[in-house]
């Protein structure tokens, strides 16, 4: 079992370094946290990590097959039924009932036939969950998922996340800048600056966390205070 | 509010006898002219030289047909339109593909087809003629050059116009470049295509009404040109009949492939929700 390992990662976009000789590695089967300011280069790590974004300037990035991803949007294709996305890119003749399986995972087993416009946000959000655990990843990468939902809908899909992670054991880097949300997920939280990782905090709460616990309140004030909004909030 | 006019409902008087459907209403007006038209020639103040009664005109759609002058010349012309609009469709398919999935077809095919594209393509038709004579060849070629560009331009503007984010995204799931294609980047031109197809369509006829007016010895262009040397306003008016009907038949096919193949789309799928 490998997780992920990622050495002296610089990228630039133009002359500004988005990331400068970054480190980072995560255990297998560990749940992180990302969180940084809106051009922090929080997705730009995740896009490497994806393999969507090119490895220049030698650097070394290890990451575990499959490495699979749930984006900000739901991404399905329109033009396919609900379960033709789930199984894209599946080989064998058992890709419907593979795709049924992780549909039912995520409780939408009878929406198999459903046209994807015809899903709300979360039904489509959970699908691209779906879609990306029927893969049986063993990194997966979650690229602010739930910023897009109401808030009670991400409560329900902060739950279900844990219990696939619970239930299917891949590393998950979950990118954020909701601080609560990574308090609330993850058991280790990094905040991303200046291109590098500034903070590494190890959470070790009993779930699910109380949000009154004293701990936890302090794990936030300090978050926060890394992230420049410690003079705005009381 | 709703129920409310429940309730006045009943107590409306019956007035409804002589309401005639929105559709049939929508009708009466070109009844109108029609009967105008018809009594304006039988009173001579429309001369049959300028145009045939309707009368006259349903009479000789009726003898064209039993004679099966209509019939074959009809499916001439549906042979030209067919031959020129599959060739040219294939053909656009074939180079919009070509120069939207790979920069290098794209530079290319893209400059010498938008520069063709400029070129009123239906004053080709003397160079057609001295290239292809007078046959059926130079009639098929202009449908096709009609057909070709509007489903060039559309799906090649569908081709790059498919969200990128989706690309993306099959990227991750390991899909291959042939599987992109085909999963990915065609069915989303589609929509798009079909416009051009439907453009095409439109053009197609255009095309061949103008090349049946150069030298055709069959054709509903021909079965035209035939009436107007013998003054036969009727057949003439026939003949345009039936052009209007058959680009009104091939429009209907295209939409009813609109139906089927754009399924996925929320206002066709509204309350198909599974």
């Amino acid at each position: 079992m490998t997780g992920v390992r990622v050495r002296g990662l610089t990228r630039r976009f133009g002359t500004r370094a988005v990331l400068d000789r970054l480190d980072l590695t995560l255990a297998p089967g560990s749940f992180t946290a990302l969180l940084g300011r809106s051009g922090s280069g929080k997705t730009t790590l995740l896009r490497t990590l994806a393999g969507l974004d090119a490895v220049t300037e030698g650097a070394l990035v290890e990451v575990p097959r499959p490495t699979t991803v749930v984006f900000q949007e739901p991404r399905l294709l329109p033009w396919a039924k609900v379960w033709q996305n789930v199984a894209l890119g599946l080989a064998g003749d058992d890709a419907r009932a593979r795709a049924s399986a992780a549909l039912s995972e995520v409780g939408l087993g009878r929406h198999l036939d459903a046209w994807p416009l015809t899903l709300s946000g979360g039904e489509a959000q959970r699908v691209a969950l779906a879609r990306a655990l029927v893969r049986a990843p063993r990194l997966l990468l979650l690229d602010e998922p739930f910023a897009a939902l109401d808030a009670l809908t991400r409560i329900r899909m902060h739950a279900l996340v844990l219990e696939l992670w619970r239930a299917h054991g891949p590393a998950v880097l979950l990118v954020t800048h909701d601080v609560d949300e990574a308090i609330s997920l993850a058991d280790r939280v990094l905040v991303l600056d200046a291109g590098r990782i500034a903070v590494d905090v190890e959470i070790d709460l009993p779930r699910p966390r109380d949000a009154a616990n004293p701990t936890r309140a302090g794990l936030r004030r300090h978050f926060l205070e890394t992230l420049g909004v410690k003079d705005l909030v009381a | 509010m709703s129920q409310s006019i429940a309730l006045a409902a009943p107590d409306v008087p019956v007035r409804r006898s002589w309401q005639i459907p929105l559709r049939l209403r929508r009708l009466i007006s070109p009844l109108v002219l029609v009967l105008a038209w018809e009594a304006a020639s039988h009173l001579g103040v429309i001369s049959p030289r300028t145009i045939a009664a309707p009368s006259v005109i349903m009479a000789s759609a009726w003898d064209l047909t039993v004679t099966g002058e209509l019939p074959e010349n009809l499916l001439v012309s549906l042979a030209r339109v067919a031959v020129g609009f599959a060739i040219g469709v294939s053909a656009g398919i074939v180079l919009a593909v070509l120069s939207g999935l790979s920069r290098l077809g794209e530079e290319i095919l893209d400059a010498p087809l938008q520069m063709l594209r400029t070129l009123p393509f239906l004053a080709l038709v003397p160079l057609f003629i001295l290239w292809f004579g007078i046959g059926e060849l130079p009639k098929v070629a202009l449908v096709t050059l009609g057909a070709m560009f509007p489903v060039y331009l559309n799906l090649f503007a569908g081709i790059r116009g498919v969200d990128p984010k989706l690309i993306e995204t099959a990227q991750v799931f390991g899909l291959s470049r042939l599987a992109l294609i085909r999963r990915v980047i065609l069915p989303g031109a589609l929509p798009q295509l079909l416009v051009g197809l439907r453009y095409a369509l439109g053009v197609s006829w255009l095309s061949l009404v103008v090349a049946e007016q150069i030298n055709a010895s069959a054709g509903i262009g021909h079965l035209i040109n035939d009436a107007r040397d013998f003054l036969r306003t009727d057949v003439i008016v026939v003949g345009l009949m039936v052009y209007a009907l058959l680009g009104l038949g091939a429009d209907a096919l295209v939409r009813a492939l609109e139906q089927r193949t754009l399924r996925w789309r929320p206002s066709l799928v509204s309350g198909a929700r599974a």
